[in-house]
C-alpha cells in the first residue's frame, strides 16, 4: 500500500505528531503539555509557511 | 560554592538507581509509549504510541527508506541511528526487508524523514519515561 501526501499535508502531518510528543514530553501538567503542544504546531506551520514565502523570494 | 553543593545533593536525592530507571526506557524504546505506560501514566503512553507508531508506519506507506546499520557517509550513520530509535518497528522493518525506498515516488524522501523523525521522537519518549522513573517528573 503506497500513500502520497503533498507537501503541505506531509508537513500537516509531521507537525501534529511531533507536537504531541513535544507537548507530553516537554511539560509536567496536562493543561501546560495541551497548550506547548499547541504552541509547538503553530510554530511547526508557521515555518512550513515563512520557508516556502522565502524560498519564493529567493528564487524570484 | 555552597549552592553547588546543595545543587549536586539535590540531584543526587532525585536521581536513585532503580530497577524502574532501567526498564522503563528500555521497554520505552522497545514499543513506544510502553515507558509511560508501566508507570501508569495510560494518556501519555498511548498518545506517544498513537503518535511514534503512526509517523513510522506513514513513512514505510510513503515508501521510504530504513537505514541499515552501515560504515558509510554521517548522513547515512545518522539516519541509521535516527531509524533504530524506532525500537521494535524498526527490528520488525528490517526483518521483513521493508523500507527499500522507491526513487520514482517524489514523496519517498517525505517517507525516509518521517521514519527517521518517529526514532528520534521515540527518544527523547524514552528520556521522558525515565525522568518520571527517577521521580523529576510527575
Amino acid at each position: 500500500m503506497t500513500i502520497t501526501l503533498n507537501h503541505f499535508s506531509a508537513a500537516l502531518v509531521f507537525s501534529i505528531f511531533a507536537s504531541i510528543v513535544f507537548g507530553i514530553t516537554h511539560r509536567d501538567n496536562a493543561r501546560e503539555m495541551v497548550r506547548y503542544g499547541l504552541y509547538c504546531f503553530v510554530m511547526f506551520l508557521g515555518g512550513v509557511f515563512v520557508a516556502g514565502w522565502a524560498m519564493w523570494l529567493l528564487r524570484r | 560554592m555552597a549552592n553547588t553543593t546543595t545543587d549536586k545533593a539535590k540531584m543526587a536525592e532525585a536521581a536513585p538507581l532503580t530497577a524502574m530507571g532501567v526498564i522503563a526506557p528500555a521497554i520505552g524504546w522497545l514499543i513506544p509509549g510502553a515507558g509511560h505506560m508501566i508507570q501508569k501514566r495510560w494518556i501519555r503512553g498511548v498518545l506517544l504510541f498513537i503518535s511514534i507508531v503512526t509517523l513510522f508506519l506513514l513513512g514505510l506507506a510513503m515508501q521510504g527508506r530504513i537505514y541499515k546499520a552501515n560504515g558509510g557517509d554521517i548522513l547515512d550513520i545518522l539516519g541509521f541511528v535516527g531509524d533504530v530509535g524506532a525500537g521494535a518497528l524498526y527490528i520488525l522493518t528490517v526483518a521483513q526487508d521493508w523500507g527499500q525506498g522507491a526513487i520514482a515516488f517524489a514523496t519517498a524522501d517525505y517517507g525516509t524523514k518521517f521514519m527517521i523523525v518517529a526514532g528520534l521522537l521515540n527518544f527523547i519518549a524514552m528520556a521522558d519515561a525515565y525522568h518520571i522513573a527517577i521521580g523529576k517528573k510527575k
